[in-house]
Parts: C-alpha cells; structure tokens; sequence
C-alpha cells in the first residue's frame, strides 16, 4: 500500500476483548447438532488484523457480536462492520478481509453479506456495492497483490489469538 | 401450476472452482461452459448424458466469464479477467486459438457476436464496450470504442436480426447502441434500475429487451417511436417489471426464440420461469411464474441458457461448478 508515514488513524480508541466462548453441555454432546450461531461468526472476524494497526478489529471496535446476524436455516449470515473514522479509506479492504474470512470458513450453503453500519462512513453505498458483487471480488482476489494485503489482515498471531 | 421444470441431469463441469457461464451452440448440440479455472469444456450429449469433448486451456491466465459461439458455429470467443478475449475455431472436434483481441484496460466481461457474424462486441470493466469487425480471412479489426457507462459494463447481447447492440452496467443503466456513419453511438440509456443490472435478452422479434438485475427485478423494456416515427432516434419504456419473485441478485435471463418463455438465474439458488399472458395489451405486457426449482443447485445460479433448437431444453450454471439440464413443460 501506498502510504505516508502518517496514519489515517493516529490514536485509535482501544476496545476490551470479549472472553473465550463458555462451553455448555450441549456443545460438548457428540449427538446434537451444532447450528451456527453469530458468537461463532464473531469468533472467526473478530481476530483480523487491521491493515495499519498492530490491533484486531474487535479491539478497534471495528466489529462487534451485536452486529452480526446469523440464520442457519436460511443459510444467510450478515455482518456489519463499522469503520474507524468516517472517511477511512481502508473501509474496502476490511469489508473484503471479513468476506474472504468468511467465505473460507463457513460452508458453501451461506450467503454471506458484509456492509458498513450505516450512518458511520462517507461512501458507505458505493462500498457495500463492491463488497456485494461477487463479480468483482473474485476479480480482485485474483490480484496478487492484493490477495497478499487480504491475507495479512487474516494472519492470527498468537497476540490476538 | 400445470407447467412443469424437470432435471434431467446435473454434472460437473469445473471441479474445484466457480462456473461462470455456459453457452449452446447455434445448432444446439454442444454446449460450452468456462470458469474459474482459466478453461473452456466443450460437452456433447452422448445418449442421455454428456460427456466432456474438449478442455481449451492455456487460453487466459486469469478466469475466463463468458463465452459466446459465432452465429456459424465454428467460432468461440471466450471473455477472460486478464483483459483479453480469445477467439478460437474449429478443427474437427477441437479448437485452435486463432488470435488474442487486446485493448480492453481490465477484465472483459462479456463477449458476443452479432447475428450477421461479421462484428463481436466486447465489454469491460473499464466502462467501455468495443465493437470489433472481422474480415474474410480472420481478421479483427476494432471499429469502435464507446464509453457511455460511467461504471462497469457487465453484458452485451445483440438484437435477433438487426445490427442493434445492447449494454448494461455496475452504474444501473441500460445503453442501446447502432452504427451511424461507420461509428458506433449510444442511442438510447434506458434507466430504472435501482442496482448493477446483471444480464439482458432480446425477445424473439427482437421488439422487446429484458433485463434483470441486483436490485431483484426484471424489467421488460419496449422500443417506442416519438411522434412522428421517422426520426432516428429511439426511446425504450419500460413496460413490465417483475418484482417480488426472487430472493436476491438475479444474475442472468434467457428468453427463448422457439417459446417464448422468460427464464432466470437468480443468487438464491433459484431456476424461475415466467409465461407471457397472450391477452395482454402489447404495450403493457403481463408475466407470471409458470415454473419455480427453489433449490435448483446448492449455490448461486450465475447462468441460464435456452437451447435454440430444442423446445424447452434449458441448462442453468452454479457457482459449485455445476450444470444442470431441465426439460420446461408448458400446458397450454
């Protein structure tokens, strides 16, 4: 990335990191099956990295488990994200690090939607609008370069787990 | 509902990867179907099934969209993100690259040719649709660049018979397009969508355009002449649109030449046919669902082609890398 030696993002607000899951009998028992649930969405978006901080997007408040809807039924999970500052320019490519994120886990009946809260970015339509088009996601994606940024974002280091 | 939308089999045409597109030949007999995997695969029906005829690879190095057969049948033009189209031709059962059309500053999204066979028109994500012209001896030329859409161009369709080409974008609009003076100009931008239109369809008597798009419509658009009728430009209404069918983005329509029958492919998992009310006024025509398969495949149906010879025989293309072929019935 092109970038100055100045951050966007100066001093970012640090958030608390949710606990690990508490395992309840259910989960343990073999025999029930286990439906997905948005903690479980959480858990797999919650430890991207931020592209230009040494910070997950949960503790930048970035994502949150209120935000993220889950119909297993349906097979429909929608993630919202809320970008830092209301003219970050990264907006894109975390949307597009929590899509790819969940594309590679999830299995292959999800629709996954990623948006932007609304009310939080300048250009939060023209956003949502890429991070829907498959056409050009998987367009991007076949960008090394790219790819290489996206697949920074969703290196867990042992800091954030 | 009386009419039916059979399966008559499913397969796997690009293993470990998305499906793109799929096409029939003109005669109907083969079908050609690309994908993520930078390959085209040739299928001929052997009995009931089909079998893989012929893989084109090394054709593009990045995924290939669309491809579209020439009206002759000898020809392919395959669409590929690494901003190039291919133009193969038939040797027997196999195809042999004839030339590589450069031009376009990113992915072509889609390729086609217009009835007469001697233009192809290209479109990008650049914005801009290129109509090319091809010689006696295989040459192509590019006659015209336009640039009327000011975001991606996803489609380009032509009309049945008349050299009349069609485009539609990421920036929801639909450009009509005919040569004046040897250059190529947009003559009419048909709006209305609310999101990117994904695909577009002449009606058999190329009067009618259908397009679909994200926003989960489908709008059925009409040429009307202005007072007078002897001015050269058109107007385009929209006279139909179809709302509330379908779950999500409806990513491609078809509409039959031999029936009539509207088909689409939607982001839900869903293969939909719609029937045409015969009573209806013309300038205000009525469709209804007259086929549904919710779960025709078990992820986004990206294609739906109808086969130009066979009544009913339609095939429809998912993002798990299958192709499914239907038989539609209609009780009428």
């Amino acid at each position: 990335m092109s970038g100055g030696a100045r951050l966007e993002n100066a001093n970012p607000l640090i958030f608390q990191r949710t606990g690990e899951r508490l395992q309840t009998a259910n989960d343990e028992d073999e025999d029930v099956a286990d439906p997905i649930d948005d903690r479980e969405i959480f858990d797999l978006i919650r430890s991207i990295n931020d592209p230009e901080h040494p910070l997950s997007l949960e503790e930048l408040n970035v994502v949150e488990q209120v935000r993220v809807r889950v119909d297993d039924q349906e097979n429909a999970v929608g993630v919202e994200f809320t970008p830092a500052i209301p003219h970050c320019s990264m907006a894109t490519l975390i949307g597009l690090s929590i899509k790819v994120k969940l594309l590679r886990s999830l299995p292959e009946r999800f629709k996954i939607d990623v948006h932007i809260t609304p009310g939080t970015h300048a250009s939060e339509d023209a956003v949502n609008k890429q991070l829907a088009d498959k056409e050009r996601v998987a367009a991007a994606l076949e960008n090394s370069q790219l790819l290489e940024v996206v697949n920074q974002c969703l290196i867990s280091n042992a800091r954030t787990g | 509902m009386k009419d039916t939308l059979a399966l008559l089999q499913k397969f796997n045409a690009h293993p470990d990867s998305r499906c793109w597109y799929v096409a029939w030949n003109p005669k109907g007999t083969l079908l050609a179907s690309c994908g993520g995997d930078r390959a085209i695969r040739i299928w001929g029906r052997e009995g009931d099934s089909w079998e893989c005829k012929t893989v084109l690879q090394d054709g593009h190095q990045r995924a290939v969209r669309k491809v579209a057969w020439s009206p002759c049948g000898n020809y392919l033009a395959s669409a590929s993100f690494d901003a190039t189209t291919c133009i193969w031709k038939k040797k027997n059962d196999d195809f042999e690259c004839l030339t590589v059309l450069e031009g376009h500053e990113n992915e072509v999204k889609c390729a086609a040719w217009a009835p007469s066979g001697n233009l192809l028109a290209t479109c990008s994500r650049d914005k801009s649709v290129w109509i090319w012209e091809v010689d006696e001896e295989d040459e192509y030329e590019c006659v015209s660049v336009v640039n009327s859409h000011t975001q991606d161009a996803k489609h380009v369709v032509w009309h049945p018979t008349q050299e009349l080409l069609a485009s539609c974008s990421y920036d929801n609009n639909v450009c009509v397009y005919k040569e004046e003076d040897d250059d190529w100009e947009c003559r009419a931008t048909l709006e209305g969508h609310t999101s990117t239109v994904w695909g577009l369809t002449f009606d058999p008597s190329g009067q009618r355009l259908a397009s679909c798009s994200d926003d989960r419509t489908v709008k059925i658009w009409k040429e009307c002449q202005p007072g007078g009728g002897q001015g050269t430009d058109t107007a385009w209404k929209c006279v139909c649109t179809l709302s509330g069918f379908h779950g999500r983005t409806v990513y491609d329509i078809a509409w039959c030449p031999l029936t009539g029958a509207l088909a689409t492919a939607c982001g839900d998992d869903g293969v939909r046919v719609f029937k045409e009310d015969e009573t209806a006024d013309p300038d205000q025509p009525v469709f209804s669902l007259s086929a549904h398969v919710p779960k025709a495949h078990s992820q986004d149906v990206n294609c739906i082609a109808w086969n130009p010879k066979e009544a009913g025989l339609l095939v429809s293309r998912s993002d798990n890398g299958e192709i499914a072929v239907w038989n539609y019935q209609s009780e009428v």
